[in-house]
């Protein structure tokens, strides 16, 4: 057992530097390199890590499989309806200069915060669900 | 060189570490072509998700790769013709690296000049993706969205069918 | 010589080809799925090859800089990476309910359990 306090010792230590590095790929896309993706799958990863150390049954009450659903969904709902705000407002969809109209460029720096938003909330939660899913599937031998 | 090991490597847990090492390295080839946005995703998609992805179906299914069968004459006649009217192709191909390529001139420079004014945002990869590509990011969305619903729907079902086969 | 310059391409096709045959070749499902993953990888260095200039920076505006390598490839393979990675958890989720259903994972094997119904 002394090999695995070390492993759960040093994931409780890095976990959350992991998922605040994925915070900070999210909003810093603009910046730099980033965005949606890349924190979207960052963020995945640090809860995967966290399965592989403390165990399935753990991971699914830190992140039960309805909430991941419902958080996918909502990803994609947040990207379309920024589009369909902007049809709303007067543009065409997704033209997010009339967020705010005096400025457009303020518009689509909003506009694009929001819709990388929904990207890594859509890529985090679906692949993490992808991840439970395989891994709670116990190996059902011979087939049926 | 990875790639040649894979091929011919029968543990198939072997097989995904390479396959982790290979992606790794194509990530490190990204950077020195001067594409860090790239090779940020490819490193933890590659190396990270789809190592850990296929990880779990090898605890799934077996560890070994069976003996092929076949003899490899055909696939490797195929391989090499296509691979032959490939390298064919790269002769008429542009010249490495120079900056008047002609992907470089039609729409690019005009991404490049206009995305300071119109968006303000300096990293230009991020404001072609989400604003004058956005359209297609969010097919993609879209398709990472159904890609999770599939795998939902293919083994989510598991508890239902445990129940079922134990009334029989 | 200028074709010798091109043989960063001959490389990329090198490993295209590699995860071709591994596609065509080998009956192990998974070992098909690595060399499709192995195949979008080649094609993703292509691609950014092919946005590559030469003494360009990464298209980041920044002061002082005049040159840049050409964004519009790196967003194609952006998205490309991500309906890559997508695809392969769909396809290993198959091979899964494949070895449930015929209890392996080969290929000619799977023919004959079909064949005998």
């Amino acid at each position: 057992m002394q090999h695995h306090q070390i492993l759960r010792v040093v994931t409780k230590f890095n976990l959350p530097l992991i998922m605040l590095f994925g915070l900070y790929v999210q909003f810093h896309g603009d910046y730099g390199p980033g965005g949606g993706f890349q924190a979207g799958v960052i963020v995945a990863a640090a809860l995967i890590l966290y399965t592989l150390v403390f165990g399935l049954e753990n991971a699914v009450r830190v992140a039960p499989r309805g909430a991941l659903t419902a958080c996918s969904a909502a990803g994609v709902l947040i990207y379309g309806g920024t589009g369909v705000v902007n049809m709303l407002l007067g543009g065409d969809f997704l033209d997010y200069g009339t967020l705010v109209p005096e400025h457009p460029a303020h518009g689509e720096h909003y506009g694009i915060l929001a819709v990388e938003l929904g990207v890594g909330l859509t890529v985090a939660s679906t692949l993490t669900l992808i991840f439970f899913t395989l891994a709670g599937r116990r190996a059902a031998g011979g087939g049926a | 060189m990875t790639a040649v090991t894979i091929i011919r490597l029968r543990d198939l847990f072997a097989v995904v570490m390479l396959f982790g090492l290979y992606s790794l390295l194509s990530a490190a080839l990204f950077v020195t072509l001067a594409a860090p946005d790239v090779a940020f995703t490819e490193a933890v998609v590659g190396a990270g998700i789809s190592t850990v992805l296929m990880l779990a179906t090898l605890a799934l299914t077996s560890r070994h790769e069976d003996e092929p069968a076949h003899r490899p004459w055909l696939p490797l006649a195929v391989v090499l013709v296509t691979g032959g009217f490939l390298v064919y192709g790269t002769f008429d191909v542009p010249p490495f690296g120079e900056a008047d390529n002609p992907v470089h001139t039609h729409v690019a420079p005009r991404y490049l000049e206009q995305s300071g004014e119109e968006i303000g945002i300096p990293n230009v990869v991020t404001s072609v993706l989400a604003s004058y590509r956005g359209y297609d990011t969010l097919g993609e969305t879209a398709v990472i969205f159904t890609a999770g619903m599939g795998v939902l729907v293919l083994l989510g079902g598991a508890r239902v069918r445990r129940q079922r086969r134990k009334e029989d | 010589m200028e074709v010798l310059g091109h043989y960063n391409y001959w490389i990329v096709i090198f490993l295209m080809m590699a995860g071709l045959y591994t596609v065509i070749s080998r009956g192990n499902l998974v070992k098909k799925i690595a060399g499709l993953n192995i195949f979008q990888t080649s094609v993703f260095i292509m691609f950014i090859s092919f946005g590559y200039v030469r003494g360009g920076a990464a298209p980041i505006l920044e002061e002082g800089v005049t040159i840049y390598s050409n964004p519009l490839p790196h967003v194609l393979i952006l998205t490309a990476i991500v309906v890559g990675v997508a695809t392969t958890a769909l396809g290993l989720a198959l091979v899964v309910r494949i070895r449930e259903a015929y209890g392996t994972v080969e290929e000619d094997e799977i023919h004959v359990q079909d064949e005998d119904f």
